[in-house]
């Protein structure tokens, strides 16, 4: 039988001395986040090389086929044809040399000519579409988690409430459906039988984009649907969450000498119970960002969205490898980024995380 | 949560847990795995409907008692097609679930039980894997593959992209396991480790990995539906999704047409509530706190308010009983 042995670093935080304490403090959180860091950057090089190897793993030659496709549009010129070779593969060079030239090509953005969009390079098509994507990711992620844990608070401070035994199944229905189907029901309902609003696109066609009144209003107009669907599917398990850890946090004696100081009923749930409990959905936030876009991309389709899910169902559909292959990279990137960004919010928040080693 | 899941759910004693949330979830699986198993048989050979049947002149029809559900654009029943269609679905679900629950279990097991170096490194390698979004590597995956290999395929990519979440939960479970008696005892005698994990530790952890193994049915399902729904995958084999697909080319939103698009989705969606039910009551039965006290518990409460109002103390009123555990949140 074995005994966990006991580190030298219990041995040095025995009794610090307090001029010392804030330092290792300060230290401890730097020591946080440099490894927060080396973890997304570990991860974000796996998305690259994954990007890499994906093309050349799969049978047959992507490279040639879609040179042979791109030549019946228009023909290419010999820096096109080699850009190609360098993004999915040349037949017969090493491997480690064609690692070096592709990391070349996506340190500079040159991610190649779409095919859907041709001949626009892929990097100009990307941009259009990432600002629609990161405002509804970003408006809807953080809606729904306000709006999940909120209700959860309050549904998990009087659990069999009737506010806890509608709400509670409600959102739970709502979160176990697909999330594209809800995103065709509600263009069913709103748009086509009640035609309340528009139900494809970004903004209205006519206009021309740019930051006018009538222009900020069809985007917001377009992006009810969208928002509304992200939101209903997700902010079920927000509140399921928060009203789990409530329950929990609720009979702690710090609730009850709260309670018995005889502060009012919302200052209890809100300032010391809540607080509390609300720890692990911040931590959980992160890791939920990637499920999101990854709903997102099913849903902006639906709605014919100008977003990155869109441009992607786009690359699909007219077999364009090269503005599939950069739109992963961006989407993964973009999502360990987000992830990176929660999970140091979490690490300044509740110092426990930063001292726990992972 | 562990143990209790653990008691109630133990293979040993096959007895449903007495959770009403619990039962119908399994209920519901039963139903549609009976569906799937002989639907495509009563469907095609006892009612003589086709899901692939084309009939122009029977297009886009309203639901009737020729057609139970309407027929497409092309005229097929979608009735026929949602039956025999949930076959596939079910059987991608089923296929991508196993290797989904096999991984997690290994990877999660395994570094749990060895800890050290092996388990920093599947840790670290299980965490990378959940943070990297899994649609977008699926999409592009599936359209390289262009269908080839049909349903198998798209479950073997979706099993091999799922699997970290249940791997980071599997590891939780057995670093509770890891210094009990029995697995202690095991070792003693001289067990291997490999001996370890798949004789006292898996078998522990049965009912924990039954529960995900639900879970990654359910979203594999989901993965393949949205998967065919882009066009990717198996379009030309009927499946909820590539029902889903079709609808959505043939205009069936704008033209109205919901018996079209919304059955598939709606046994997806069930099925989603179904394990949403399983995973919620298994909750209430880990603790019981999350449960709805029962109408006893709530009016014994009210009664004991009642009379602490009228004087008497609280304690006085629910003498000899169990305290209702509720009250003290209220």
């Amino acid at each position: 039988m074995t005994v966990p042995a006991l580190g030298p670093v219990d041995a040095t935080v025995v009794a610090p001395r307090p001029g010392r304490r804030l330092r290792s403090v300060r230290l401890g959180t730097a020591r946080y986040f440099l490894r927060r860091l080396g973890f997304y950057a570990v991860a974000a090089a796996l998305a690259i090389t994954l990007n890499f190897l994906i093309p050349r793993l799969m049978p047959g030659d992507p490279a040639s086929a879609l040179i042979a496709q791109m030549q019946q549009k228009q023909t290419l010129s010999g820096d096109q044809v080699h850009a190609i070779y360098r993004l999915f593969g040349t037949p017969g060079e090493p491997l480690w040399d064609q690692y070096v030239t592709y990391l070349n090509q996506v340190l500079h953005f040159n991610f190649g000519i779409s095919v859907a969009y041709y001949p626009t390079p892929v990097w100009e098509v990307i941009r259009t579409g990432l600002p629609w994507t990161v405002g509804l990711v970003g408006l809807t992620s953080v809606l729904s988690f306000v709006l999940g844990t909120a209700a959860g608070v309050v549904s998990g401070s009087r659990v069999g409430s009737r506010f806890d035994s509608f709400m509670t199944p409600a959102s739970m229905f709502m979160g176990s459906l697909p999330f594209f189907w809800v995103a065709l029901i509600l263009v069913l309902v709103f748009g086509v039988q009640l035609s309340w609003l528009p139900t494809s696109g970004g903004y209205d066609g006519d206009m021309l984009p740019g930051f006018n009144g009538p222009f900020l209003a069809s985007v917001l107009q377009h992006g009810i649907l969208p928002a509304l669907t992200m939101v209903m599917a997700s902010v079920g398990g927000w509140l399921v969450g928060m009203r789990n850890m409530m329950v929990t946090t609720v009979s702690e004696d710090y609730v009850l000498l709260a309670r018995a100081k005889g502060l009012s009923k919302a200052r209890v749930m809100f300032q010391y119970a809540a607080r509390n409990a609300v720890l692990p959905s911040v931590a959980g936030f992160a890791l939920t960002i990637g499920t999101v876009v990854s709903g997102q991309l099913l849903v902006e389709i639906v709605f014919a969205y100008p977003g990155v899910g869109y441009l992607l169902y786009q690359a699909v559909s007219s077999v364009d490898y090269p503005l599939m292959q950069a739109l992963f990279l961006i989407v993964s990137l973009s999502v360990l980024a987000a992830n990176f960004v929660a999970d140091s919010v979490y690490g300044l928040i509740d110092p426990r995380a930063r001292e726990t080693r992972s | 949560m562990s143990a209790l899941v653990r008691r109630e759910l133990s293979l040993r004693r096959l007895k449903l847990p007495p959770n009403p949330k619990v039962r119908v979830g399994i209920a519901i699986f039963v139903f549609f795995a009976l569906l799937a198993l002989l639907g495509p048989f009563v469907v095609q050979n006892v009612m003589g409907l086709s899901p692939s049947d084309v009939d122009t002149s029977q297009a886009m029809e309203l639901p009737s008692a020729k057609h139970l559900l309407g027929t497409t654009a092309t005229g097929e029943d979608v009735f026929a097609q949602l039956v025999v269609g949930s076959r596939i679905s079910l059987l991608v679900g089923l296929v991508a679930g196993v290797i989904t629950t096999t991984l997690s279990v290994l990877v999660g097991v395994a570094g749990g039980y060895l800890g050290g170096r092996a388990d920093s490194f599947l840790t670290a390698a299980t965490n990378v894997c959940l943070v990297i979004p899994g649609m977008p590597l699926l999409i592009i995956v599936a359209s390289y593959v262009q269908g080839r290999g049909g349903w198998l395929t798209v479950a073997l990519v979706i099993g091999l992209t799922a699997w970290p979440w249940g791997a980071r939960q599997k590891r939780a479970q057995t670093l509770s396991l890891r210094h009990r008696d029995f697995v202690s005892a095991a070792e003693m005698t001289g067990e291997s480790r490999w001996g370890v994990i798949t004789r006292e530790l898996i078998p522990s952890l049965a009912p924990i990995i039954s529960v995900s193994f639900l879970g990654a049915v359910v979203g594999s399902m989901f993965a393949d539906a949205g998967l065919s729904f882009m066009g990717l995958g198996n379009i030309n084999i009927t499946s909820w999704g590539s029902m889903l697909y079709w609808a959505q080319n043939g205009a069936a939103l704008t033209r109205g047409a919901w018996w079209w698009f919304v059955p598939p989705g709606a046994c997806i969606a069930l099925i989603g509530v179904a394990a949403g039910l399983i995973n919620f009551g298994i909750d209430e039965i880990s603790n019981p706190r999350l449960r709805k006290p029962s109408k006893e518990v709530r009016a014994r409460a009210r009664a004991a308010r009642l009379h602490a109002a009228a004087g008497g103390s609280a304690a006085e009123a629910t003498a000899g009983k169990p305290a209702p555990v509720q009250e003290a949140a209220s």
